[in-house]
């Protein structure tokens, strides 16, 4: 303990969320050795590492950079569609799994990195809602594409079409690798959790690092203060870019992730619409802006809140949406945060009284 | 011909978008927030009309004054609970988040009461359709109802906000919410007048889309709503007559979207142009570009 404290906050603050997610790993690990895990939560440890990255590369966006993104999904669509056609396309040429994994990350990740800064080039010029409604627009723009897109192989090469696989024009012995709206079949399934947990940490790693270096410390004073951060030298749009795309190969990563737990991949509004990036954001916020700990917890609690109230069937999702107002409600009213403060002030004296008492 | 009834069809669907978009605005104008559960609240009136059409066997109009009444106290009431208690919060995201939450919360309500199964939405307009250039060119009732609703309610709506003194109260208060309330004005009764008067048109707006398209489920609204946000921000966001323009021209480039390029395009090509309206001119059509002072 005495080691703890004599290093400082920032170091320390950091090792917690590090323990924190390698603590929940082993727990998680011993309930599956035990069989305590139902098969149905077993199925949900995947996408919920690719629901944490998410929220904490939204987090750098929103919380950090201090812009509202509404199109955090449209990222995730572009790594997983990416990354699941070239490990389609190279799963017999590249038989060992690992390193067509590492391949397939390295390619969601700079895809979506690269649309990030391709979007972020223009749209960073725009401020707040407006921010929030190109993002929005982009997400839904890749949706749409990835639905109408017709992508296959044969032995002249890959084919491309906008209209139906028969407009691919292939060879007989042919294959779709795209099939429009049926999405790509037959991924590898490569993602595991303990690739998942790793990852996390890697996307730790690269935030965490990022928001106590130089440039972080750059990006966090355009957040406070654009005006007084470009009179003191500080570039704007290169760090601004630099967090927006950062953020969206992340997201890119997580694309991946997913892409590669499913058997069909497609594009519905519930995975990669608006309705996705919207809850990546409830998970930033209620974990609180900025805080990196608490959208890893925020995205924990509200992917498995859901599957917790199963039993109360029909009602879930209203309860769901019951807890999600009075949380924001408790969290953020001024006048809570006030009973709150008297409370623990109260609270405190008690203790204190106490101590004295003895 | 056809080019003709696309545009018709293209207003008509705009003129929509234009209605609810006028609730975002004013909403947007005046707490400075994006009301997610706007289009929602469009749902819920298209089920309030169903619902005492068929199962109170009232007549249209009153059913549509009682879906608008119902909407009205039901905006009002979600502004009192959720999000006039967050006005002050210390972030602006808080009360989008808790607007999500509300936006839930009706969707799942609705569900709960009236199931997911699609519901036939009977038309309430009583104009019989009209055939012009000799049977080639047919303009629904539908269709002459919503662009007619639509003009009055702009009318309308630019007169009270220009004239009357509540009008002028809110624009007092989108400008500078703490001036307002040292001038005298009562600031909390003029938001919640506010969200009253969105919740009302978006019931109207929720009766015409579904006149028009005659399906109804849990989530008839939100694609709507996000539409016409798109429509808001398009025209100018807080702007009354940028959220007509806006949502009348996005109408038509969805419809001619549809008819000419490719049907499953129509959203990319609505968004499309979107992006690039907002790169030429970044505060809409219609928006004004305040600079910042140091």
């Amino acid at each position: 303990m005495n080691g703890m404290k004599k290093m400082n906050k920032m170091t320390r603050n950091n090792l917690i969320t590090y323990v924190m997610v390698i603590v929940l790993y082993l727990i998680v690990q011993a309930l599956i050795m035990s069989g305590s895990l139902s098969s149905l939560m077993q199925g949900l440890l995947v996408p919920l590492c690719a629901y944490v990255i998410l929220a904490v590369s939204l987090n750098l966006t929103v919380g950090i950079l201090g812009e509202l993104s509404l199109g955090h999904a449209g990222f995730m669509c572009v790594g997983a569609f990416f990354s699941a056609f070239f490990s389609k396309c190279t799963s017999a040429a590249i038989p060992v799994a690992g390193l067509r994994y590492f391949i397939a990350l390295l390619i969601g990740a700079a895809a979506a990195g690269v649309c990030g800064i391709l979007i972020g080039i223009p749209v960073l010029r725009l401020k707040g809602d407006y921010l929030a409604i190109v993002t929005l627009a982009f997400g839904e723009i890749i949706k749409n594409i990835m639905n109408i897109l017709f992508i296959g192989k044969d032995a002249n090469g890959f084919h491309f079409s906008t209209k139906d696989v028969m407009a691919l024009n292939m060879e007989p012995d042919g294959v779709v690798i795209i099939n429009g709206p049926q999405g790509i079949t037959g991924t590898p399934k490569d993602s595991s959790f303990t690739v998942g947990v790793l990852l996390i940490l890697l996307t730790l790693f690269i935030v965490l690092n990022l928001i106590h270096s130089r440039s972080g410390r750059a990006i966090m004073a355009i957040r406070d203060n654009r005006i007084a951060a470009e009179s003191i030298g500080i570039n704007v749009t290169k760090y601004k870019l630099m967090a927006f795309s950062i953020s969206a190969a992340l997201a890119g990563v997580a694309g991946v992730i997913y892409a590669h737990n499913l058997a069909t991949l497609t594009a519905q509004p519930k995975n990669f619409g608006y309705n996705m990036s919207i809850m990546i954001l409830v998970f930033v916020v209620l974990g609180g802006i900025g805080n990196i700990r608490g959208s890893i917890i925020a995205a924990i609690v509200l992917t498995l809140l859901p599957e917790l109230l199963r039993s109360l069937s029909d009602y879930r999702m209203l309860i769901y949406a019951v807890v999600l107002i009075a949380m924001m409600l408790f969290n953020w009213s001024p006048k809570a945060i006030e009973w709150r403060e008297k409370y623990a002030e109260k609270f405190r004296a008690r203790k204190k009284a106490k101590a004295e008492e003895v | 011909m056809s080019f003709i009834s696309y545009l018709i069809n293209g207003i008509s669907l705009g003129s929509v978008y234009a209605i609810i978009a006028l609730g975002y605005t004013m909403v947007y104008g005046i707490a400075k927030m994006l009301n997610f559960a706007h289009g929602d609240v469009i749902m819920i009136g298209a089920y309030v009309v169903l619902t005492a059409m068929t199962g109170a066997g009232l007549p249209p109009a009153a059913a549509v004054l009682a879906a608008v009444i119902f909407c009205t106290v039901l905006g009002m009431l979600i502004e009192r609970v959720a999000y006039k208690p967050l006005r002050n919060a210390a972030s602006p995201l808080a009360v989008l988040i808790t607007a999500i939450g509300v936006s839930y919360l009706l969707q799942n309500l609705a569900l709960l009461i009236f199931g997911a199964n699609t519901k036939s939405f009977t038309s309430v307009v009583p104009i019989p359709p009209v055939v012009l250039a000799e049977g080639n060119l047919t303009i629904s009732g539908e269709t002459i109802m919503t662009i007619g609703a639509c003009i009055v309610i702009m009318a309308g709506l630019t007169l009270f906000i220009n004239r009357s003194k509540a009008g002028q109260a809110m624009r007092a208060v989108s400008e500078d919410k703490g001036a307002a309330q040292l001038m005298g004005i009562n600031v909390n009764g003029t938001i919640a007048l506010t969200f009253a008067i969105g919740s009302a048109l978006a019931a109207i707006a929720g009766v015409l889309l579904c006149s028009t398209y005659p399906t109804l489920t849990p989530y008839t609204g939100a694609m709507p709503g996000i539409k016409a946000f798109v429509a808001a921000v398009f025209g100018g966001i807080g702007s009354i007559p940028g959220a007509m323009i806006g949502g009348i021209l996005l109408g038509i480039i969805e419809i001619f979207g549809k008819a000419y390029i490719s049907s499953q395009m129509a959203d990319a090509i609505v968004f499309g142009v979107l992006i690039v309206v907002l790169l030429v001119k970044p505060a809409g059509i219609l928006g004004k570009n305040i600079q910042e002072k140091v």
